[in-house]
């Protein structure tokens, strides 16, 4: 393959795994922003999400793309209400103090983890891709529907920007966020909105998975990468901050999807001891450094 | 300042525990010995958790500092087990303290996060060479390397007494430092850190003494797993490991001496019974963990010093 | 006149546009009570804030025993010897009365510990409280504690934010009697709203207004001062 088409595969590859990993961390990030939450659990409602989308598909009769649809719509739903439900039972009782909550999310981990290994055993678990067509570039040929999930994250990303900023949920949420106290004295019903921004933070990290198990089979321990990716996005993007959020999913998804694809081209060592596990130690050095040095993320600007 | 009733106490818990030694079952000396050597790295967790209030998610990272240096020290340049001993707790403390120097300039949240992402780091690095450290499979140390003179430390006894040995120094000089001056200082950093700041004490470096501190059992603690259970293995510097401690403290009681030890006891053998029931003792982790925070935040121990026993260090 | 213990020139915080404390020139003299007084809001808290290190200055420059300390950190401060207590009670709840100040004395190095500790609860008439659990006590007796706190750092400089705010006229009086104790050794910085008490103590008044000082003298000087009287005194 030319060089060229060398770099427009690892484009494409990187704007599919950007935009899966934008709409996992908006999910993280919406729901740290609004209910100041560090959702540990956030990598297991995306394993849920996708495996539920395996046994959707393969319960549900009709062609795949009928029952992936279905899956699209029935998963982060399925999902949401556990979320809202964890929310409820939980969260809610310990008053969102922010470190029970995490070691709480750590337990909600370990069980959704443990409850998929026992309902859906340890294989790794396939659906099929609901459409199945591939786009000719120069130099290759590729996934048809890896173009629609790049194209449907951008719908959906355009979907929350708008409820987050035109509708009258995402006002009585940036209401909430602001200040709870006064939310709740202008009749906001401040439970209520946390256990829905807390579902539809799961919700999206559900659709993400959906979106993915056509091309990355669903597996009960799926969870680690898209947590450990998430964070380091939300927190190179800024704490709270969606738009620094996507921004972050972009670069990191890219950086994450490129460096195996294109390295080995330029960088003949790459392989040799430059591998994939390198990389990601540098990269979680360098999210853990971010923190340290600009906790407001790379993007946001630094407060008084 | 030590109090009488509580230097009996825990003189009596490890006369309880050097006395129990000859009526235990293979089976169950095994298990008392690595919870014995798990208490010494839950023992450490909690002087920086439970006494000075930092709650971190990386301690994996200083645990395995003192397994691998012990596991490599032995298989890869012929240190002795007790050269190993010595060096995992120097480790520890070494890997404690680099981490402290970033990971204590954020508070809250963000040092629980710093402090994981560290730990990643640490465990993708143990895999990263995986030529020294054999990565995932780990490094079975050779039984004719754990001996101390010519006392064979993977024999039942042996290696009871020696895990005891290292609890009991572990457990006296805990309560020695949670009752020396320095422990009434981590104290108050954990509940007040802006009035500690204008009593004159800096936060920085109390905090990054403690943790330090912490460090060194944690790397002690996996000394002794090295020397004593053979195994060192990369699994064993994975966040589970992180979380393990933190669960044993929340169970036996958060910023009690005794409470790691009773946690870690407890829980071990919750999970070694429901995992011979069912596979799934992750279930139990994980509902250990959120009716914890719920309903008993304060542990056992913590319960009972609240109620009944304002003495209870 | 004693000499100038602590002095602050142009010391500047603000809030965004909020000018807290505005170009403030300030003198301290050695073994003096000066309280400092002036509206809600005026700024009173940050300035003493900025002098005990617990807000860095924007700018401006403040000296402590000729020494320039505007880059110490607050620990570093108290360890030289100025002791703040906080105008919201900021005391250790869950540990004892005696823990608290002990903690105290501790840092100040004070041996034997455990009578440095009770001699500063019994100057406040605490030490018969010294077992209990600090969060339990009365309101009162935590202002009183947070004091004891203060005495036990044996300061040169004793900065004291609204000490008697909540307390009885009998605590008030005991208020009285230690902080007259405590010069001419040290130095007091007093703010207070309690006319009475800053006309019992004070020997000179500092009035700020708005982040800035709108008049300094002695207590009868300031009373006289029609620019006070209009902003404060007269309300
Ligand atoms: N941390 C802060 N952030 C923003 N504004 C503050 C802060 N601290 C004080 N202020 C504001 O600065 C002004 C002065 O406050 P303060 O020093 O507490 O006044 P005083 O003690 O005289 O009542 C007030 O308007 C207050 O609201
Ligand atoms: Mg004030």
């Amino acid at each position: 393959m030319q060089l060229g088409s060398i770099f427009l595969l690892a484009l494409l590859e990187g704007l599919v795994s950007a935009s899966v990993l934008a709409l996992t961390a908006c999910g993280l990030s919406l729901v740290f922003g609004i209910m100041r939450v560090v959702n540990v659990a956030h990598g297991e409602f995306f394993m849920l999400g996708a495996v539920l989308a395996w046994f959707t598909a393969s319960l549900m009769p009709g062609p795949p793309a009928l029952t992936f649809v279905a899956a699209l719509v029935i998963c982060p739903l399925i999902v949401g209400a556990v979320a809202a439900l964890a929310d409820m039972l939980v969260l809610k009782r310990l008053n969102y103090e922010p470190e029970a909550t995490i070691v709480a999310t750590i337990g909600l981990l370990y069980i959704l983890q443990q409850g998929a290994l026992t309902v859906f055993g340890p294989n790794a678990l396939p659906v099929p891709a609901p459409l199945d067509f591939r786009l000719q570039f120069p130099g290759f040929g590729y996934s048809g529907y890896k173009i629609a999930v790049i194209l449907a994250a951008v719908l959906l990303l355009l979907g929350l920007w708008l409820i987050l900023t035109r509708t009258r949920i995402g006002l009585v949420m940036r209401a909430t966020q602001i200040d709870r106290a006064t939310a709740r004295a202008f009749g906001i019903n401040v439970d209520r909105v946390y256990a829905g921004v807390f579902a539809m933070g799961a919700g999206l990290a559900a659709i993400a998975a959906v979106l993915i198990v056509p091309i990355q089979q669903a597996h009960y321990l799926m969870g680690a990468d898209p947590l450990l990716l998430s964070f380091s996005v939300v927190i190179i993007g800024g704490l709270g901050s969606l738009r620094g959020t996507v921004v972050a999913a972009l670069l990191i998804g890219m950086v994450d999807q490129m460096i195996p694809i294109f390295m080995p081209v330029v960088f003949p060592a790459y392989g040799a001891w430059f591998t994939p596990t390198l990389a990601k130690i540098i990269a979680t050095l360098v999210v853990a450094l971010v923190l340290v040095f600009r906790p407001q993320g790379l993007f946001g600007k630094r407060m008084a | 300042m030590i109090d009488r009733r509580a230097l009996f106490l825990h003189l009596a818990v490890l006369a309880a525990l050097l006395a129990a030694l000859p009526m235990l079952a293979a089976y169950h000396v095994t298990n008392i010995a690595k919870i014995m050597v798990l208490a010494v790295y839950a023992m450490g967790y909690n002087i920086a958790f439970g006494y000075t209030g930092l709650l971190s998610l990386g301690h994996a990272m200083f645990f395995a500092a003192g397994l691998y240096a012990a596991g490599m020290g032995i298989s890869l340049f012929g240190l002795s087990a007790a050269g190993a001993l010595v060096l995992g707790p120097v480790a520890g403390g070494l890997a404690a303290t680099l981490v402290g120097l970033l990971a204590l300039r954020t508070a809250g949240v963000a040092f629980m996060i710093v402090t994981l992402m560290f730990a990643q780091a640490g465990y993708l690095t143990i895999l990263y060479f995986v030529k020294y450290t054999r990565g995932d499979e780990g490094i079975v140390i050779a039984r004719a390397a754990r001996a101390i003179g010519s006392v064979d430390l993977s024999a039942d006894t042996p290696r009871y007494l020696l895990a005891f040995g290292i609890f009991a120094l572990a457990l006296l000089l805990n309560l020695a430092l949670v009752r020396s001056p320095f422990g009434r200082i981590m104290v108050a950093m954990r509940e007040n850190e802006a009035r500690s700041r204008m009593l004159g004490y800096n936060p920085y470096t109390v905090k990054l003494t403690a943790l330090a501190v912490s460090g060194v059992y944690a790397g002690a603690a996996g000394a002794a797993y090295a020397v004593v259970f053979g195994y060192v293995g990369a699994s064993l510097a994975s966040v589970q490991y992180s979380i393990l401690p933190l669960l044993y403290v929340l169970l036996g009681g958060a910023g009690t001496v005794l409470g790691p030890f009773l946690g870690a006891l407890l829980m071990f053998y919750l999970i070694d019974y429901a995992s011979s029931a069912t596979s799934a003792y992750l279930f139990i982790v994980g509902a250990a963990l959120i009716l914890l925070v719920l309903f008993a935040p304060k542990g056992i121990l913590g319960t009972l010093r609240e109620r009944h026993a304002r003495w209870l260090p | 006149m004693a000499a100038v213990i602590l002095e602050a020139r142009g010391l500047t915080r603000h809030f965004g546009g909020l000018k807290a404390v505005d170009g403030v020139d300030f003198d301290l003299r050695q073994g003096e009570i000066h309280a400092l007084i002036g509206p809600n809001g005026a700024g009173k808290t940050t300035f003493v804030s900025l002098l005990s290190g617990r807000i860095e200055a924007q700018s401006g420059r403040i000296s402590f025993d000729g020494r320039d300390i505007t880059r110490l950190p607050a620990h570093a401060r108290v360890r030289l010897g100025i002791a703040y207590t906080f105008q919201i009670t900021q005391i250790y709840a869950a540990l004892s009365v005696f823990d608290n100040v002990a903690l105290a004395a501790q840092s100040r190095g004070s041996h034997p510990l455990g009578a440095a500790a009770m001699e500063a609860l019994s100057r406040v008439g605490l030490e018969a409280r010294k077992d209990q659990i600090a969060g339990t006590l009365s309101y009162g007796h935590q202002r009183l504690l947070e004091v004891a706190m203060g005495l036990a750092l044996k300061p040169r400089l004793l900065i004291l934010d609204e000490p008697t705010q909540g307390l009885s006229q009998g605590e008030i009086e005991t208020f009285n009697g230690i902080v007259k104790s405590v010069v001419p050794e040290a130095t007091v910085l007093l703010i207070e709203h309690n006319m009475d008490v800053v006309m019992e103590l004070a020997e000179w008044i500092t009035v700020l207004n708005f982040g800035q000082v709108l008049a300094t003298g002695t207590p009868p000087a300031i009373r006289a001062n029609p620019a006070v009287q209009s902003a404060y005194l007269g309300a």
